[in-house]
């Protein structure tokens, strides 16, 4: 199978996702320039992190206009799996294909270091080979990555299933101390309506060796390659 | 009563966001903009009433702009 | 608007003195014009000629087996790792943006050392940083003021390092009433290439077109380099602003445009345009390349109107490059410089002629021998006055306090806390290749681009040097090689940040005589050479000189991932070894300056031979997979070590050790800081072997305890001490939260 790593003026994760897809998990995976028209021939979509255009006026606020991301709207339209990692998840709440917005940390400033993540459901192509309940130790790292939707958008979501990953403390418990952004019912990752497109603020991509801290991020990929080869079956 | 105060880097200093705005729009075919010039607007409510504006350009400039890379106006209305 | 006529005044507001003038007339065999008279005074300024300090930076040892690329012939030195790759890495200063500004002093400093790495033709991979502020504790004297400078450095460095997507894995943090209004902030980068790649900043080949890539040119920093124009062209100081503003953004765009361009093989030659942008960039290649250099300012891109080509060639706008190309390449600049969304412009041409000619169009502004500005500046030599060690401290006159209650104390001190306020506002994980990240002795990463586990880490103490000059330069050298042994690297060499007061005052000038002199006789000791660094004098405030600040940085390789070995100890019943055991007073501690107040005494002498022989010892035992862990014991002392020891591990570890009567108080035995001890831990079935390792030799290590428990203890002659672990973590974790936990962002730090 074969990924797609967009790669915006200003993304700085695409190299450590493609280095990430081919040398742990011996995936072919291609750079996408957001000048492309067409993602066509790829199974899978990365929006990696960084700050696409500066991040200026508001993250994502400029990418989500790039050629590339029509394509990829069509490609999500399609069932292909689409992955937003950090800025990928901004991206995808500015273009409307996930809903709500990520604002500016509660404690105003950028946080990286790794938090404790429970997974809130299976029933997807980036979790299907982990177990509810189960809490994952990923890193974060934004300035920006605060979760706000309206009552009802949240209750959509609630109500639907789609809230994948929430902060917790190392024991799963969802709680205000464990929340590190201040991120709306502590919501670090969430799915579009059909299940194909997830947002996800920490960087799984960085908790797959265990020298960099955490092999925890491995269940995202293992998850969408399983996935997608039994799709072909 | 509220205050407005406008903050907006000085014309002279490079102001990323101003040109990187400025060149979005150009890509969205939008082309007559021409310099494109990104601050802030703080909105202060004055329930006591018309304030002290000797004492309002002081938090201006010592708090609410940087005036090494920043001007700010205000205007003050009911 | 017309120049103004060269009168006395003029000159002087310049900096440049009438025998510097009577050089320039004989050197041009003219009066320059004022365009000119700006050009001679930016590149015969101590920023970018090190008059002051040039004939001293000549002691450094700068060759070495691994040297590819010396100091002072290019950007940053290049130093070989093995199997075709190379490493290029620099430590810069930008001291004085940061104290008027301190976000984009911050930012625009990270910006510059990142432009000088990649114009080595290497792509950076980290940034580490050495900062200095007052103290900003709340009942210090100006702390509001220095926690603002503080956040605002803070988000800077972030703002820009975060953007670019370069890890900050490393640095340290100091604060002292000397910094107040004057903070240091120097950054180090370093970037990864192999030796074919290596990029020369030269002006070759007659004919060769000259091409402007990056940002447009606006009024950026002329005051701070020009301040004599600005009454006499009478505008306005807002429309002069002395700050640089930084776009990480386009530093990210020119550095991926820059990268293909040079892999593309088109480039003749590449320079940054740092300070004095485009004056400095033109005449120093030109001068590398004993060739000339012919530049139409006409086609410079500009982002305002009207500039005067004085303003066009002394400007600072910041992510600016000059690339030399070979003929009949251009399109390809056009090519790649378009992909990416870039200004670029074909400014000019190399010529034979040994001049910087700079035009108008047609017209001639400037004609200066490129040389006369660079090679062949003017050098001082200052004099030093005479040195009178100081005397030692007579501990009689340290009153007793109660060392219970001291060590959370001194953990809690900003300079000895954990500094995670700082580095959690920096993607210290981009890149993927942080292995041992911020808070460790040394920081590990590995460069995913040759495979090579590098080490890192970054040293000062103005402390010492205040006080011995000399061996404050050796300190900070030993200090740098054994937190890399720590880790398990080798050290490669080192690059240094020269900060000082104005020179021109003979005990200014003294302590930066001899902390060059430690820095290099420690460096030749290491057999680590200087690759390159960074001057920034006249650092002063109104109550005076700063104390002098020389920091080194210094580069290791790791040969094997096994043998990365981390400052914590890692869990319960392990050997604690106290390795390079030596005994001093409290003389330039960190216990004396926090509890007492006093910066005195005569600093305990760095002893070069044993430290090498230590370093040695501790990376052969852990060759040997001896070592659980080791921590360089410095700052604080030994009781600061082993409780850093006991709280930078997986979870904090308690440790019970028991000390030989060394016949000295305990305060000196807790907190004395003599260099030359390094603290690790072992399996007990190892015990034995690391023994007789280190007896072999013939350095002490003593067995002072074992890891486990919720305190640490510490049994002296005549007391036992008890801390529990928890308590401690809290003091040392959160004081800085608690310090600053309420500082309001500035908010032109958007």
């Amino acid at each position: 199978m074969k990924f797609a790593v967009l790669r915006f003026p200003g993304s700085n994760c695409d190299q450590d996702c493609l280095r990430t897809l081919r040398d742990n998990f011996g995936q072919a995976a291609d750079p996408v320039w957001h000048k492309e028209t067409s993602v066509t021939g790829y199974d899978v979509i990365i929006i990696p992190g960084g700050f696409s255009y500066g991040d200026y006026l508001r993250c994502g606020a400029f990418a989500r206009y790039s050629p590339v991301m029509a394509a990829v709207r069509e490609a999500a339209g399609r069932g292909t799996p689409v992955l937003g990692i950090c800025n990928g998840f901004q991206i995808l709440c500015e273009a409307g294909m996930l809903p709500g917005a990520l604002v500016r940390n509660r404690g105003l400033h950028f946080i990286c270091r790794h938090v404790h993540l429970r997974l809130g459901l299976t029933a997807s192509p980036f979790t299907s080979s982990g177990t509810v309940g189960q809490v994952l130790r990923i890193p974060i790292a934004h300035g920006e990555g605060c979760y706000f939707a309206a009552p009802d958008t949240l209750d959509q979501l609630e109500g639907d299933g789609r809230i994948a990953f929430r902060y917790c403390t190392p024991d799963g418990e969802v709680s205000a101390e464990a929340n590190p952004n201040g991120s709306l019912a502590n919501i670090a990752g969430i799915l579009n309506k059909r299940g194909n497109v997830l947002g996800l603020m920490p960087h799984p991509e960085r908790a797959c060796e265990q020298r960099l801290g955490s092999t925890d991020g491995r269940l995202v990929f293992d998850s969408i390659i399983q996935s997608a080869l039994s799709a072909v079956k | 009563m509220k205050a407005r105060v406008t903050v907006l880097p000085k014309p002279s200093v490079l102001d990323p966001q101003g040109v990187a705005t400025a060149d979005a729009m150009k890509h969205l075919g939008w082309d007559q903009a021409g310099r494109v010039r990104v601050g802030k607007i703080i909105e202060i409510d004055l329930p006591g009433g018309r304030p002290d504006e000797e004492k309002l350009h002081a938090i201006c400039r010592d708090l609410l702009s940087n005036p090494v890379i920043e001007d700010y106006t205000f205007d003050i209305a009911e | 608007m017309k120049d103004p006529v060269i009168t006395p005044e003029i000159v002087e507001r310049h900096g440049i003195t009438p025998e510097e003038f009577a050089r320039i007339k004989s050197i041009l065999g003219r009066e320059p014009n004022f365009t000119e008279l700006g050009i001679f005074s930016v590149m015969w300024s101590e920023h970018c000629s090190y008059k002051n300090s040039r004939p001293e930076l000549k002691k450094f040892p700068t060759a070495g087996s691994r040297i590819l690329v010396k100091a002072g012939e290019e950007n940053a030195g290049v130093l070989d790792v093995g199997d075709g790759w190379a490493v290029a890495f620099k430590i810069e200063s930008h001291n004085h943006p940061s104290a008027i500004e301190p976000f984009q002093g911050a930012a625009t400093g990270v910006g510059g050392i990142i432009r000088d790495i990649f114009t080595m033709g290497a792509r950076p991979v980290f940034l580490m940083d050495s900062l200095r502020f007052g103290p900003i504790e709340q009942n210090a004297p100006g702390a509001a003021a220095n926690r603002h400078i503080l956040a605002g450095v803070v988000s800077g460095i972030a703002h820009y390092g975060n953007c670019i997507g370069l890890p900050t894995i490393g640095g340290e943090t100091w604060f002292d009433e000397t910094y107040a209004g004057n903070p240091l902030v120097n950054v180090f980068c370093l970037g990864v290439l192999r030796h074919d790649q290596i990029a020369r900043g030269a002006a070759r080949g007659i004919g060769n077109p000259v091409f402007y890539v990056g940002a447009e040119t606006g009024r950026d920093g002329l005051a701070g380099a020009a301040f004599a124009s600005r009454e006499l062209t009478e505008e306005s100081k807002q429309d002069r602003p002395a700050v640089q503003v930084g776009d990480p953004f386009r530093e990210k765009l020119l550095l991926e445009a820059c990268l293909e361009l040079l892999a593309s093989g088109a480039v003749a030659g590449i320079q940054d345009m740092g300070a004095a942008g485009l004056t400095c960039s033109t005449c120093e290649t030109a001068s590398r390349g004993g060739s000339g250099i012919d530049v139409d300012l006409d086609l410079v891109p500009k982002r305002e109107e009207g500039m005067s080509p004085y303003e066009i060639l002394l400007s600072e706008s910041q992510e600016r490059m000059l690339v030399i190309v070979h003929e009949g390449q251009e399109d390809r600049v056009r090519e790649i410089f378009e992909k990416w969304d870039l200004p670029h412009a074909c400014i000019g041409r190399v010529t034979g002629d040994g001049l910087m000619r700079i035009r108008t169009g047609e017209s001639i502004v400037a004609e200066i021998p490129a040389a006369s500005l660079t090679d062949e500046a003017p050098v001082c030599h200052r004099e030093a006055a005479p040195w009178t060690p100081p005397a030692g401290l007579d501990i009689r006159t340290v009153p007793p306090a109660d060392l219970t209650a001291v060590l959370p104390r001194l953990l809690a001190h900003p300079t000895l806390a954990r500094k995670r306020w700082i580095w959690e506002q920096y993607d210290h994980m981009v890149r993927n290749g942080s292995v041992v990240g911020p808070g460790s002795d040394a920081a590990v990463f590995l460069a995913r681009e040759c495979g090579k586990l590098l080490a890192a880490s970054v040293d000062g103490n103005s402390l010492v040097t205040l006080l011995d000059p000399r061996e404050g330069g050796r300190r900070c050298v030993a200090e740098a090689a054994r937190n890399l042994a720590c880790t398990g690297a080798v050290p490669l060499g080192a690059t240094d940040n020269l900060n000082f007061g104005n020179p021109h005052k003979p005990g200014i000038f003294r302590q930066l005589r001899d902390s060059v002199e430690g820095i290099s006789e420690a460096c030749r000791a290491f057999d680590t050479p200087v690759t390159g660094g960074n001057v920034s004098l006249y650092n002063e405030n109104p109550s005076g000189p700063i104390d002098p600040t020389p920091v080194v940085a210094m580069v290791g390789l790791i040969e094997d991932e096994s043998h990365i070995t981390p400052q914590g100890f890692r869990g319960a019943g392990d050997s604690i070894w106290l390795l390079g055991e030596r005994s001093a007073g409290l003389d330039a501690s960190q216990f004396l300056l926090i509890i007492h107040g006093r910066k005195e005494g005569r600093p305990p002498q760095t002893d070069l031979p044993g430290e090498i022989a230590l370093h040695q010892a501790l990376r052969d035992a852990i060759r040997d997979g001896l070592i659980l862990s080791a921590h360089d014991c410095a700052e604080g002392g030994l009781a600061i070590a082993l409780a850093e020891c006991c709280l930078s591990g997986p979870g904090p570890t308690g440790a019970k050790i028991a000390l030989a009567d060394d016949g000295r108080r305990d305060d000196e035995t807790l907190f004395h800081e003599a260099p030359g001890r390094i603290i690790a831990s072992t399996d007990p079935a190892d015990d034995e072997a690391l023994a007789d390792l280190f007896s072999f030799c013939r350095i002490p290590a003593h067995k002072i305890g074992a890891t486990g428990g919720e305190e640490l203890v510490i049994g002296l002659r005549s007391k036992v001490y008890r801390w529990p672990v928890a308590g401690l973590f809290h003091h040392w974790d959160t004081s800085l939260d608690h310090i600053l936990g309420t500082v309001a962002e500035p908010l032109a730090a958007h």
